[in-house]
């Protein structure tokens, strides 16, 4: 990465009485980009964007934000802003007023901030909304005055907390879309916490994967994705089936840990290709997905593999006590750490 | 659940005996108000406004209201701020002996108005060597109506929560302007639903009063007492007492309402 980094967290450590929360993150983050931090609840990844935003003091460490240390000035001096999950929206304003606030206590003149904040609701597709109350809005459209409160006031870096934890699936992926939208039309650092991988994956520039208040794994979508870097990642970032090193010198005959990624397995009719791991085993469980079926096996060793197979023309069906032989290709075997 | 019509007609009984038991009385205080008998004798002889009249242009008992109502007004005052603020602190923050500080706060509600009474005399005459008089009674009646609006008040900022504060200083607002722009609009009601529940009760506080008063300042609940028993003013008692009952349902009701309007 080349030039001052937006967000620079050095040594970020943060403890509630006994428990360490956050334990000694460095990370960069570069100007413009969709950064994601995923992680399952508790891992410390909301944590981390608290003290971005400085509504939290770290125990030890320092936030730097463009170059500048801001670990001790609080939330209103630093340019950051959050989109909460709750949304936060204050109930006694109308939209207009709540998308306002930041340019009102900033001493914009009351003409001036109503335009600005008229624009930014045009922004996320909600004009002619200004004057209703937030009670008068619906879940997605109060995650859009909470973007438009936040993106107002201009913010070098804008952090979101699982701001679409709360919105049904279609919802869902629609605002992905938006999101990602805004972000690249605004060219501002996106800061973005969640708990979902495939939402990780949709949105990102890069994904930091955080467990037990670390950085466990840290790259673009493809990286975490392909090359997941410990057995937690293989499994927390879609699903894999993971080998340890005695494990895969027996069955694979390979050397040390990896994971391998459903779809990267075949169940072979007839003969294996050349060059891939043939192995029998037992169907144990089948499960229908729609366009693939995910078909449990257990090795003849004993270990039990998931494959995924496409749902296409060819397929043959496959039941529960089959015995099939399975085709492993071992150029997409990832090595873990 | 089901009740059996028997059951019901009990429970209907019941809850009318209860009703009138507690508001019959008052009507007779009202009636008594306009009454030609100077004894309150039953049922009234006649009606007349005598008594309303010579209640209205009795200097005693009119100074006896306005001592009520400052002495109501400036405890409140005194209530809302020291109440608002332990809110805050007990609240908001943590601290070393937080759970004593907060049992501490409601406790004066609690303890009986006559061991309130002698400890305060005793602490004002004998140990600070206060005059008895309007700051004496004021300082003894904030002492309870501080809990009422600290219960209003810390039970709205645990509803509220904290995230509206931080929204707001996230949005670049200090302290004091998110005080300002996000806290007190949304604890405006419980403030005031907190501080009228304080004015009625320091408005007919008797027992701490009459420890805490001295001899020159008389509230109207004193005026009562010293005046029911006197030949002739009967009626006129019957009168402030009416006065009392409405400047004392008027806060009460308009609280009850404020706070349910609330409760979405």
């Amino acid at each position: 990465m080349s030039g001052t980094p937006a967000i620079r967290l050095t040594g970020l450590t943060k403890s509630f009485g006994s428990v360490t929360a956050v334990d000694g993150v460095n990370l960069d983050i570069a100007p413009g980009e969709f950064f994601s931090m995923l992680g399952p609840s508790g891992s410390g990844k909301t944590t981390v964007l608290r003290m971005i935003a400085g509504f939290e003091q770290p125990t030890s460490g320092t936030v730097e934000l463009f170059g500048k240390d801001v670990t001790a000035d609080p939330p209103f001096d630093r340019d950051v802003n959050t989109v909460f999950q709750d949304y936060a929206l204050f109930p006694h304003m109308s939209v207009l007023d709540n998308v306002a606030f930041g340019l009102r206590v900033r001493g914009v003149g009351a003409k001036e901030r109503a335009a600005t904040a008229r624009d930014a609701l045009a922004l996320v597709r909600l004009e002619g909304y200004g004057d209703r109350t937030p009670q008068q809005l619906s879940g997605g459209q109060r995650q859009r005055v909470a973007l438009a409160r936040a993106l107002v006031v201009e913010p070098k870096v804008l952090l979101l907390d699982e701001p679409l934890g709360a919105l049904d699936l279609k919802l869902r992926e629609q605002m992905q879309v938006e999101l990602k939208d805004i972000q690249r039309r605004l060219g501002i650092t996106f800061i973005f916490v969640t708990h979902d991988q495939e939402e990780a994956l949709t949105l990102s520039d890069r994904i930091a994967v955080f467990n037990e208040g670390n950085i466990v794994q840290l790259g673009s979508a493809e990286d975490v994705y392909r090359h997941p870097a410990t057995p937690f990642v293989a499994n927390f970032v879609g699903s894999s089936t993971v080998f340890t090193a005695e494990e895969a010198k027996a069955i694979l005959g390979t050397k040390g840990a990896c994971s391998l990624r459903p779809e990267h397995i075949d169940i072979v009719r007839g003969k294996a290709p050349a060059g891939t791991i043939s192995l029998k085993g037992t169907v144990f469980e089948t499960i229908f997905l729609g366009a693939s079926t995910r078909v449990i096996v257990d090795l003849d060793g004993g270990k039990r593999v998931a494959v995924l197979e496409q749902n296409d023309m060819s397929t043959k069906e496959t039941h529960r006590g089959d015995t099939v032989t399975v085709a492993i290709h071992p150029q997409f075997l990832s090595t873990l750490a | 659940m089901r009740i059996t019509p028997l059951t019901k007609t009990a429970l209907w009984a019941a809850a009318g005996f209860v009703l009138v038991f507690i508001y019959a009385p008052l009507f007779v205080v009202v009636a008594n108000s306009f009454s030609t008998s100077s004894t309150l004798a039953w049922p009234p002889p006649g009606f007349t406004t005598e008594w309303w009249v010579r209640a209205l242009t009795n200097e005693a008992a009119l100074n006896a209201i306005s001592t009520s109502v400052i002495v109501a007004l400036a405890s409140t005052f005194v209530a809302l701020l020291l109440g608002t603020a332990l809110s805050f602190a007990l609240q908001r923050f943590e601290f070393f002996g937080k759970s004593t500080v907060n049992l501490l706060v409601v406790l004066p509600i609690a303890l009986p108005g006559i061991v309130t009474g002698i400890a305060l005399n005793n602490a004002f005459k004998t140990i600070m060597g206060v005059q008895l008089g309007w700051a004496t009674i004021i300082v003894a009646h904030a002492t309870f109506c501080v809990v009422t609006v600290f219960n209003n008040v810390f039970a709205r900022l645990r509803r509220v929560g904290t995230s509206l504060e931080e929204a707001s200083s996230d949005l670049g607002a200090g302290a004091w302007t998110t005080f300002r722009l996000v806290t007190f609009p949304q604890i405006r009601s419980a403030l005031f639903a907190g501080g009228l529940l304080s004015f009625a009760l320091s408005f007919d506080e008797i027992i701490v009063t009459t420890f805490t008063a001295g001899s020159g300042v008389q509230t109207l609940p004193i005026f009562i007492l010293d005046n029911m028993f006197r030949p002739n003013q009967a009626p006129i008692v019957a009168v402030i007492a009416v006065v009392m009952i409405l400047i004392a349902i008027v806060p009460i009701y308009v609280a009850q309402r404020l706070t349910s309007s609330d409760s979405r």
